[in-house]
C-alpha cells in the first residue's frame, strides 16, 4: 500500500518515474531484459524479438494516431521503406548496422512527411484513404524497381555484425533489437514531457484552438508523421536484420491494420498502451496456436479443425476487450495499480 | 469624407487613457453568405486599458474576436497590432507576437491536466527541438523545470488554482475551467488578452473573483485587456472604454457611463425600448 507521494521540488515532480517503487520496478525490468537470452530457448527469444519490433512500430503509430489524432494505414509500408533501405545498404555497402538503421529511419521519415502533406486539409477516414494510396504506391515500387529491390523475389541480405561477430540466431539479434526498443520507448515517453508532445495532443483535441496558442498546424502534423515513420523505418530495419529476406509481400496492408488494432486494444495516446497492445496482438495468436498444439496428441485432427476457431477466438478477444475497457489494456493496468496502491483502505 | 472626420473626432479616446494604441481595427467588414456579421467596424484599444465590447446576441462580437485573432479573413478593413498591419499574419504568428485569447465556449484540451494545459500556453516561446525532446537532456530538462517553476509561482498562485493543478480539466466546474483558460492565456506572455465572455455562466462569487483577476492582470502584469461581456455590472465596473455593437456595426463607443446612458444602446438591447427595465438591469449588475 502507498498513500500519496510527497514531492520535494518541481524537477522531481516532472520525472518520468516519480516514485522509488516505480524506479525499482524499472531496474528489475532492465535486469530481466539483460538476463533473458541466458534463461530461455531460441523460440522464446524469437517471440520476444518479434514483440519488440512490433512495439517500436506500434509506438510510432501511437504517436501519430493516438497522440496527434491523425489516422494512418501506412505504417507497414513505412516499415518496408526501412527494411529495404537496410537490406540495400547491407548488401551493397556493408556499412555498420547502427548507421543503416539510422538511415532507414530517416528515409522512412522523409517518405512519411510526403505522405503526411494532405493532413492539413483532410482528416479521419479521408486521411486513412490517402495513406492507403501511399501504401499501394510504395508496394508497387517495392515490386517493380527490380534493380534496387529485386522485384517480386525480393532481397536476401547478410546478417548484422557486431565487433566482427555475425548476429544470426534470435538470441544474437536480440542484442540489437532490445536496446534500440528500450531507447525508442524512452524517447517516445520523453517527447510528451516537452512542448512537442503537448502540441501533438493539442492538435488531436482541437486543432483550431491549438493554432491560437501559437502552434503551427502543418509543421507539427508533419513532424508527427516524420517521427511516427522514423519509428516504423527503424522497426522495419530491425525486421530486416531479424528475418534477412525481404519481399514486397513482407509488409502487407493487413499489417498496418494490425498496428492500428494494437493501439486501439492497448490504449490510444498511451505509451504503455502501445507496448501492451503490440504484445497482445503478437502473443495471443501464438498462445492460441500453442494451445491447439497441446491438444494434438489426444486429438490428431486438432490443428486442422481448430485453426479457423483460433482466428475467431482472437477476433472475439479483441472485441471483448474493446467492450470491457474501451480505453484499452493500459487503462485496465492503471485500475489494477490504483487498487493495490490504496488497498486495503479503499477499493 | 467629412462625416468620417467628424466621427473619428467624437470617438477619439478620452484624455484619461492617452497611452499608446496597442491594437486597432479599421473599417472591418465580414459576412457569412447573406449575414453581415461585421460592417465597417473601427475602434482602437489603448495600451494598459480594459476595453469592453458589448452588444446583444448575434451582434458580431465573437466574429470580431475571430477576425482579430486571424481565424476569419475579413472582406475589408485592417487589423493593426503593435503598430503593424497583421492582416496577412497567420493565427499562430499573431499569438507569438503577444495576442492571447480565451473562448466563449471554453477551448481547453480535455485529455490533459491543468498544468499541461497551462504549459501549452508557452509553446510559441519555447525552443526545445526534436532531439532534445527525445533524449530529454540538458536544455529540454532546464526549459521544462524553469517553465514549471514560473507557472507555479506566478500563474497558479495568482489565480488560486493550486488545488487542481494535476486534475484533468474535463472534471472541473465551469468556473474553474474559465480560470484555467485564463491561466493558459497568461502563460503565453501576452501583450493583449482577448477574453470572450469571461464570466458567462458564473455565480456572483466567481464573477467577483474574475473581475479582481482581470484588474490585477491589467494593473500588476501590465497586460491590456479587450473583452466581450454581457454582464453589464462587470463591464461598467472595470472598463476604461466600451464599444457597443449591434447588427455588426459600432453604434457608439466611449466611457462606460456615456455608453450606458446612450439611447441607441438601450434600444439595441431592448428592441422595443423599455428603458426603465434596462436601467434597472444595469444597476442590479453593479
Ligand atoms: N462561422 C459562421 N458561419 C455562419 N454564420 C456565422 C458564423 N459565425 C457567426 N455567424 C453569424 O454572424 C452573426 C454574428 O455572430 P457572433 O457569434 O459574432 O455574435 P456574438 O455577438 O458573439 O453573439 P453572442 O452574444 O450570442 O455570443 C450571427 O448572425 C451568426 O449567426
Ligand atoms: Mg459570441
Amino acid at each position: 500500500m502507498r498513500i500519496g507521494t510527497a514531492k520535494e521540488n518541481y524537477t522531481a515532480d516532472e520525472a518520468l518515474f516519480d516514485t522509488n517503487i516505480q524506479r525499482g520496478w524499472m531496474i528489475a525490468l532492465m535486469i530481466a531484459l539483460f538476463a533473458l537470452p541466458f534463461m530461455t530457448g531460441q523460440y522464446a527469444i524469437y517471440l520476444v524479438c518479434l514483440v519488440m519490433i512490433n512495439i517500436v512500430s506500434t509506438t510510432g503509430l501511437n504517436i501519430l494516431t493516438g497522440f496527434t489524432g491523425l489516422v494512418s494505414l501506412g505504417q507497414a509500408a513505412f516499415m518496408g521503406v526501412g527494411a529495404y533501405t537496410v537490406a540495400i545498404m547491407e548488401i551493397n555497402l556493408g556499412t555498420p548496422f547502427l548507421l543503416n538503421l539510422l538511415i532507414a529511419g530517416s528515409g522512412a521519415a522523409l517518405v512519411g512527411i510526403v505522405v503526411g502533406l494532405p493532413s492539413l486539409r483532410v482528416k479521419g477516414l479521408y486521411l486513412a484513404i490517402a495513406t492507403i494510396a501511399a501504401s499501394v504506391i510504395l508496394h508497387f515500387i517495392f515490386a517493380n524497381w527490380t534493380s534496387m529491390t529485386g522485384g517480386v523475389s525480393g532481397l536476401s541480405m547478410p546478417p548484422a555484425s557486431l565487433f566482427g561477430l555475425e548476429l544470426v540466431q534470435p538470441d544474437q539479434v536480440y542484442w540489437i533489437i532490445m536496446p534500440i526498443t528500450v531507447l525508442m520507448l524512452f524517447g517516445a515517453a520523453n517527447l510528451f514531457r516537452t512542448r512537442i508532445g503537448r502540441a501533438f495532443i493539442a492538435i488531436r483535441d482541437r486543432d483550431i484552438s491549438a493554432e491560437v496558442l501559437g502552434i503551427r498546424l502543418l509543421r507539427f502534423k508533419l513532424l508527427s508523421f516524420a517521427i511516427s515513420s522514423f519509428y516504423a523505418g527503424v522497426a522495419g530495419g530491425l525486421w530486416a536484420y531479424f528475418f534477412r529476406v525481404i519481399t514486397p509481400e513482407s509488409f502487407p496492408l493487413l499489417m498496418s491494420i494490425f498496428f492500428l488494432a494494437a493501439i486501439i486494444v492497448g490504449g490510444m495516446g498511451s505509451i504503455l498502451g502501445g507496448i501492451l497492445g503490440a504484445t497482445f496482438m503478437t502473443m495471443v495468436p501464438e498462445i492460441l496456436k500453442m494451445m491447439v498444439g497441446v491438444l494434438s496428441p489426444i486429438w490428431p485432427d486438432a490443428v486442422a479443425v481448430m485453426s479457423p476457431v483460433r482466428v475467431v477466438v482472437f477476433g472475439a478477444l479483441i472485441i471483448f476487450f474493446l467492450i470491457f475497457e474501451p480505453d484499452g489494456l493500459a487503462e485496465i493496468w492503471r485500475n489494477i495499480r490504483r487498487f493495490f496502491h490504496l488497498w486495503p483502505f479503499k477499493t | 469624407m467629412q462625416t468620417t472626420e467628424v466621427s473619428s473626432l467624437t470617438t477619439s479616446p478620452p484624455p484619461t487613457l492617452a497611452g499608446q494604441e496597442i491594437l486597432s481595427v479599421d473599417g472591418l467588414s465580414l459576412s457569412f453568405g447573406g449575414v453581415k456579421a461585421l460592417q465597417h467596424v473601427s475602434f482602437s484599444v489603448e495600451e494598459g486599458s480594459v476595453t469592453s465590447v458589448i452588444g446583444p446576441n448575434g451582434a458580431g462580437k465573437t466574429s470580431l474576436f475571430n477576425s482579430i485573432s486571424g481565424f476569419y479573413t475579413p472582406s475589408e478593413g485592417n487589423v493593426n497590432f503593435l503598430g503593424k498591419n497583421v492582416n496577412k499574419i497567420a493565427p499562430p504568428d499573431r499569438a507569438a507576437m503577444g495576442m492571447a485569447r480565451t473562448f466563449q465556449n471554453i477551448a481547453l484540451f480535455k485529455g490533459m491536466t491543468v498544468l499541461d494545459n497551462i504549459k501549452l500556453g508557452r509553446h510559441a516561446h519555447l525552443k526545445t527541438n526534436i532531439l532534445e525532446a527525445l533524449f530529454y537532456f540538458g536544455p529540454a530538462q532546464r526549459t521544462e523545470a524553469a517553465l514549471r517553476r514560473e507557472i507555479e509561482e506566478k500563474i497558479i498562485d495568482f489565480l488560486e488554482i493550486d488545488h487542481i493543478r494535476n486534475s484533468s480539466v474535463g472534471a472541473l466546474s465551469y468556473g474553474l475551467q474559465k480560470r484555467v483558460e485564463l491561466a493558459r492565456a497568461l502563460a503565453m506572455q501576452p501583450k493583449i488578452l482577448l477574453l470572450d465572455e469571461p464570466v458567462a455562466g458564473m455565480n456572483r462569487e466567481e464573477t467577483e473573483d474574475m473581475a479582481r483577476f482581470i484588474l490585477d492582470v491589467k494593473e500588476e502584469w501590465g497586460v491590456t485587456v479587450l473583452m466581450v461581456e454581457h454582464d453589464m455590472g462587470l463591464v461598467m465596473d472595470i472598463s476604461d472604454h466600451v464599444v457597443c455593437l449591434n447588427f455588426g456595426q459600432v453604434i457608439t463607443q466611449g466611457l462606460p457611463d456615456e455608453v450606458q446612458g446612450h439611447p441607441d444602446v438601450i434600444s439595441a438591447y431592448l428592441g422595443s425600448g423599455d428603458v426603465t427595465a434596462l436601467r434597472k438591469k444595469f444597476k442590479e449588475g453593479r
